[in-house]
C-alpha cells in the first residue's frame, strides 16, 4: 500500500508560539483518515503546510510523492481542499465559484456538479455575500467533490451543516472512498469520524499522541460491561484490569481494560452469567482520555496559536 | 383598562426608543479603540497641512498689494475658481493663504468622514462582526449612533486643533475658528451622507462609492457655480454642502450663520438614515440583491479573469470619473487663453511650472495632479492582493493549480494596465475637449502624451506597494504613506525650501512637464526600471513567505 501523505517531525512556529512541535502523520493511499484534535492543536496549520501555504520550519513533509512547498502548483491539480472557514467573493454567485475553482484545478465533472447541488440543496444563483456559513461550506464542498482528483483535504467541512446535510456529506465521502480516493478529514465530530474513517491520528499541542485504526485504538482503552450473575460477584474488585466497579446484589457494572477482557469474562462465567451487555469504547472516550489530563495546560499553551 | 393601557403603551414606546440606543457608549469606546491611531494621524495631517500652508504664505505674501495681486489672479480665472473657489477678501492674509485648502480641504475631510462612518457601520455588518455585537444588549440605533458620534467628535477635534494651529501661525482667532468649523461642518455633513449610503446597499465598498459620488457631485456643483459667476458665486454653489463650507468665508467676514446650513443638512440626512435602520433587516440594504448566474461564463477560468471581474466595478467608476475629469480639464484649459490679458495671472501660472504658453502651463500642472490621482488607483488596486489574502479568499485559489506568481500577477496586471487606461482616457478626453474648443485636433496627441508620461511615476508607487506586500505584509499601508509623503514634498517642498535631494525622492518630480516642456526619455526609463525592480523584489518575497491566514 502506498502513502499519500507522510509527515514526520514537522515543526512550525509563529513568533514565540510553537504551533507544530514535531508532528507525525501518515495517510495511506485510498483511505479516509481522521485528523482529530481540540481547537488550536494545530490541525489547520498542518493542513496549510501540506498545501504549501505555510512553509515548514523543520521536518519531512511529502504529499502525493512531492514536496508540498516546492511542487505546490502541480500537486494542487491532483487534490481538492475545503477550508474550515470558507470566504467567498461577495459579488460572485455560488455557481460561478464552483466552476472557477473546478477549472483552476483542471476540470470539473458537470454531471456530478449538478447532482451534488441537488443533494446538498444549494441554490447556485445566490451571491457570495448572501450565503450562510453552512451554505458557503456547501459551495466549497460541491466544488471539491465534483473535481476529479486523487486526494481530498477537508478541514472541518461539516461544522456549519445541519444533521440532514451532515448525512449527505457522509454518503458523499463514502462514495469517494469507494472510488479509491484518499481523504484527509479534520473534524471535531467524533461520530462522523467513527463512521467514515479507517484510521485516525489524534494530535495535541502540535504533536501526534495517537495514531492507528479505530480497532487498534480501542484495544488500548476500556470496554464497559454490565452483567447480571447467578450469584454475588467475587474476584472482580481485586482484578487489576477492572475499574469503576459498582455492585448491586447480583448485578455488576464496570469498565475493563480491553486487553484484560478475556481474563475478566472468565471470572464472570465462573460465577455464572444470566445476561451481559458490553459496550466498546467510543471515540469520544478515547479522545477525552487524552485531553482530560491537560485541559488547563492546553488552554495556556494554545493561546495565540492559529487554529 | 383603557385608561391605564394608554400610558403603559406610551411608556413602552418611550422605553423602546431609549432601548434603541442601548450600548452606544460601549460601541463609541470600541470605535475609539480601533481608530485611535488612524484617526489621530489623519487629524494631525490636516492640521499640519493648514498650519504649513498658512505660515508659508505669510512669507510669500507679506504686503496687502502682493495678496491682492495673487487673489485677483485666482478670482479672474475660471479654472482656478473651479478648482479652489473664490478669494472673498483679497486683502486678507488668511483668505489668500488658505484658498487652496478651503473647498479642497473640506472635500478631503468629507471623504475621510464617509469612509469612517461606513467602516464602523456597513463594513462591520457585512463582515458579520456586527451580528455578534447586535446580539448583546445593543440597541437598533447604537451602531449608527456610535459611528456618527465618533465622526462628529473627530471633526470637532480637527476644527479645534486646526484653529489653534492657525492662530499659532499668526492668523486672527475668529477666522481660524471659522476655518476649522467650516472643515468640521463638511465632515459632519458627509458623515451623515456616509450613514445614509451605508443603509442603502449591502456592500461597504458600494456604500463608500455612493458617498464619494455624492461628494464629487457636490464639488462639481460648486466648481460650476464658482467658475460661472464673475463677481459673486451663483446659486449652483449654494446647492452644495462644500459650497456652504466655502460660504462661511473664514478670514473674510466669518459668516457663522452659514454653518447652520451644514448642521441642518447633516441632521436631515441622519434622520433619514435612522428611519431606514429602523425599517430594514440586519444585513439587508434598500437595493435588493439580484441573483447571479447559475454557471460561470466560459472565460471565467483563470486568475486574471477573476481579477478582472473583481476590479470591473471600481475600474469602470474610475474610467467614467477620468473621462469627466478630462472633459473639465480640457474645456477649462481653452478658457485660459480668454483671460490671458490679465498680467498677474499670466505671471502666476507661468511661474507655477510652465515654460511656454499659459494653456500648456495649466495643462501640465493639471497632469501632475492627475498623476497622483492615478497613483491612488494603482495603490488601491494593488492592495486588493492583501485584502484577498487576509480575507481568506486567496487560500482556496492557491490550493488549486494556480501558483502564487500567477495569482499575484493577476491583480498586479489590473493595477498596471488599469492605471494606463485611466491616464489614456483622461488624456484623450482632455485633448478632445481642448482640441474642440480651439479647433485644433492636433492637441489630442499632445495632451495624451502629457497624461501618459505620468505612468512611470505611478508604477513606482505600485512597485512600492508590491514590495511591501511581498516583503513586509504587515506594513502594507506604506504604499499610501509613500504617496502622501510624495504629495507633500511636491506641494510644500519648494515653499519650505527643502533640499533638492529630498524633493528628488518623489518620482513625480522626475516626470517631464508636458505639454510645453521637453519630452526627456531618460527619467521615464529609469522610473520604469525602478518600478520593475520593486515589483520583482515584492513578488520574490511573496513566493517565499507564509500566506497570512485568518
Amino acid at each position: 500500500m502506498t502513502t499519500a501523505i507522510s509527515v514526520s517531525g514537522l515543526v512550525k512556529t509563529f513568533g514565540q508560539t510553537r504551533a507544530l512541535d514535531g508532528l507525525d502523520l501518515t495517510v495511506r493511499t485510498g483511505e479516509v483518515h481522521g485528523f482529530l484534535g481540540p481547537n488550536g492543536s494545530g490541525k489547520s496549520t498542518t493542513i496549510r503546510v501540506l498545501l504549501g501555504l505555510l512553509r515548514a520550519d523543520a521536518g519531512e513533509v511529502r504529499l502525493l510523492g512531492g514536496d508540498p512547498w516546492a511542487d505546490a502548483t502541480s500537486l494542487h491539480r491532483r487534490l481538492a481542499y475545503v477550508p474550515g472557514d470558507v470566504s467567498l467573493w461577495p459579488n460572485l454567485s455560488g455557481g460561478e465559484v464552483i466552476d472557477l475553482l473546478g477549472r483552476l484545478r483542471g476540470g470539473l465533472n458537470q454531471t456530478r456538479r449538478d447532482e451534488l447541488l441537488e443533494r446538498f440543496d444549494l441554490d447556485p444563483t445566490k451571491k457570495g455575500r448572501t450565503y450562510s456559513k453552512g451554505n458557503r461550506q456547501k459551495v466549497a464542498l460541491v466544488a471539491a467533490l465534483s473535481s476529479d482528483v486523487e486526494l481530498l483535504v477537508l478541514d472541518e467541512p461539516t461544522s456549519g451543516l445541519d444533521p440532514l446535510m451532515e448525512s449527505v456529506f457522509q454518503e458523499c465521502v463514502t462514495e469517494e472512498r469507494e472510488r479509491g480516493r484518499t481523504v484527509l478529514l479534520s473534524s471535531h465530530i467524533l461520530a462522523e469520524v467513527e463512521t467514515l474513517c479507517e484510521r485516525v491520528s489524534i494530535i495535541r499541542l502540535g504533536r501526534t499522541v495517537e495514531t492507528g485504526t479505530l480497532a487498534e485504538l480501542r484495544h488500548l482503552t476500556r470496554t464497559s460491561i454490565a452483567a447480571e450473575l447467578a450469584g454475588p460477584p467475587t474476584g472482580l474488585a481485586e482484578h487489576p484490569g477492572v475499574h469503576d466497579l459498582k455492585i448491586d446484589g447480583n448485578q455488576a457494572r464496570f469498565d475493563v481494560d480491553t486487553q484484560q477482557l478475556d481474563a475478566v469474562l472468565r471470572e464472570l462465567t465462573r460465577v455464572g452469567v444470566r445476561s451481559l451487555t458490553s459496550q466498546p469504547p467510543t471515540l469520544e472516550e478515547l479522545f477525552l482520555r487524552h485531553y482530560e489530563g491537560d485541559l488547563a495546560g492546553n488552554g495556556r499553551h494554545a493561546a495565540g496559536v492559529r487554529s | 383598562m383603557t385608561t391605564t393601557a394608554v400610558p403603559a403603551q406610551a411608556r413602552a414606546a418611550v422605553t423602546a426608543q431609549r432601548d434603541g440606543f442601548a450600548g452606544t457608549g460601549a460601541l463609541v469606546r470600541l470605535a475609539l479603540r480601533r481608530d485611535r491611531i488612524v484617526a489621530t494621524l489623519w487629524v494631525l495631517l490636516f492640521v499640519v497641512m493648514a498650519a504649513g500652508s498658512a505660515s508659508a504664505s505669510a512669507e510669500l505674501f507679506p504686503t496687502v498689494e502682493s495678496r491682492v495681486r495673487a487673489a485677483t489672479a485666482i478670482n479672474d480665472a475660471p479654472a482656478t475658481l473651479a478648482l479652489y473657489g473664490r478669494v472673498f477678501d483679497p486683502t486678507s492674509l488668511g483668505a489668500v493663504s488658505l484658498i487652496k485648502l478651503g473647498a479642497f480641504g473640506a472635500a478631503l475631510v468629507a471623504l475621510v468622514s464617509i469612509f469612517m462612518v461606513v467602516r464602523h457601520t456597513r463594513a462591520e455588518e457585512e463582515s458579520g462582526r456586527l451580528e455578534l455585537i447586535g446580539s448583546a444588549v445593543v440597541g437598533r440605533y447604537a451602531t449608527l449612533s456610535a459611528a456618527l458620534l465618533l465622526s462628529v467628535a473627530t471633526s470637532l477635534a480637527l476644527a479645534l486643533l486646526t484653529a489653534l494651529a492657525l492662530i499659532g501661525s499668526g492668523l486672527p482667532a475668529a477666522g481660524a475658528l471659522a476655518f476649522g468649523l467650516a472643515w468640521a461642518g463638511a465632515g459632519i455633513a458627509f458623515a451623515a451622507v456616509g450613514a445614509l449610503a451605508a443603509q442603502v446597499t449591502e456592500s461597504a465598498r458600494t456604500a463608500n462609492g455612493i458617498g464619494a459620488a455624492v461628494l464629487a457631485a457636490a464639488y462639481l456643483l460648486r466648481a460650476a457655480g464658482d467658475a460661472s459667476g464673475v463677481d459673486t458665486s451663483t446659486w449652483l454653489s449654494w446647492l452644495s454642502p462644500i459650497g456652504w463650507a466655502q460660504q462661511v468665508r473664514p478670514f473674510a467676514g466669518d459668516r457663522w450663520w452659514v454653518l447652520t446650513y451644514l448642521l441642518v443638512f447633516a441632521v436631515l440626512v441622519a434622520v433619514a438614515a435612522y428611519a431606514l435602520v429602523a425599517r430594514r433587516d440586519h444585513g439587508a440594504g434598500l437595493l435588493a440583491q439580484r441573483p447571479g448566474p447559475e454557471r460561470a461564463a466560459r472565460r471565467l477560468s483563470s486568475p486574471l479573469a477573476l481579477a478582472l471581474r473583481l476590479h470591473r466595478g471600481s475600474l469602470t467608476g474610475w474610467l467614467v470619473g477620468m473621462a469627466l475629469g478630462g472633459l473639465i480639464v480640457g474645456s477649462i484649459a481653452s478658457q485660459i487663453g480668454e483671460i490671458a490679458d490679465n498680467d498677474q495671472f499670466r505671471d502666476m501660472i507661468t511661474k507655477l511650472g510652465g515654460q511656454r504658453g499659459l494653456t500648456d502651463a495649466f495643462l501640465s500642472a493639471e497632469m501632475a495632479i492627475i498623476g497622483v490621482i492615478v497613483a491612488a488607483y494603482g495603490i488601491s488596486a494593488t492592495l486588493r492582493l492583501r485584502a484577498e489574502e487576509t480575507g481568506g479568499r486567496a487560500e482556496p485559489l492557491l490550493a488549486t493549480g494556480v501558483g502564487r506568481l500567477r495569482w499575484a500577477a493577476s491583480h498586479l496586471t489590473v493595477a498596471l494596465v488599469g492605471s494606463a487606461l485611466l491616464a489614456a482616457v483622461l488624456g484623450l478626453f482632455a485633448g478632445f475637449a481642448h482640441g474642440a474648443a480651439v479647433d485644433d485636433f492636433g492637441q489630442i496627441g499632445r495632451v495624451l502624451v502629457a497624461a501618459l508620461v505620468q505612468l512611470p511615476a505611478v508604477w513606482v508607487l505600485v512597485g512600492i506597494t508590491v514590495a511591501v506586500f511581498g516583503l513586509a505584509p504587515g506594513l502594507v499601508l506604506a504604499g499610501w504613506a509613500a504617496l502622501v509623503v510624495f504629495l507633500l514634498l511636491g506641494q510644500f517642498g519648494e515653499i519650505l525650501n527643502l533640499p533638492a535631494g529630498l524633493m528628488d525622492l518623489s518620482p513625480f518630480s522626475h516626470t517631464p512637464r508636458l505639454p510645453g516642456g521637453d519630452l526627456t526619455l531618460t527619467p521615464l526609463v529609469v522610473l520604469t526600471a525602478i518600478a520593475a525592480v520593486l515589483m520583482v523584489a515584492g513578488l520574490a518575497g511573496f513566493r517565499r513567505r507564509d500566506l497570512s491566514t485568518s
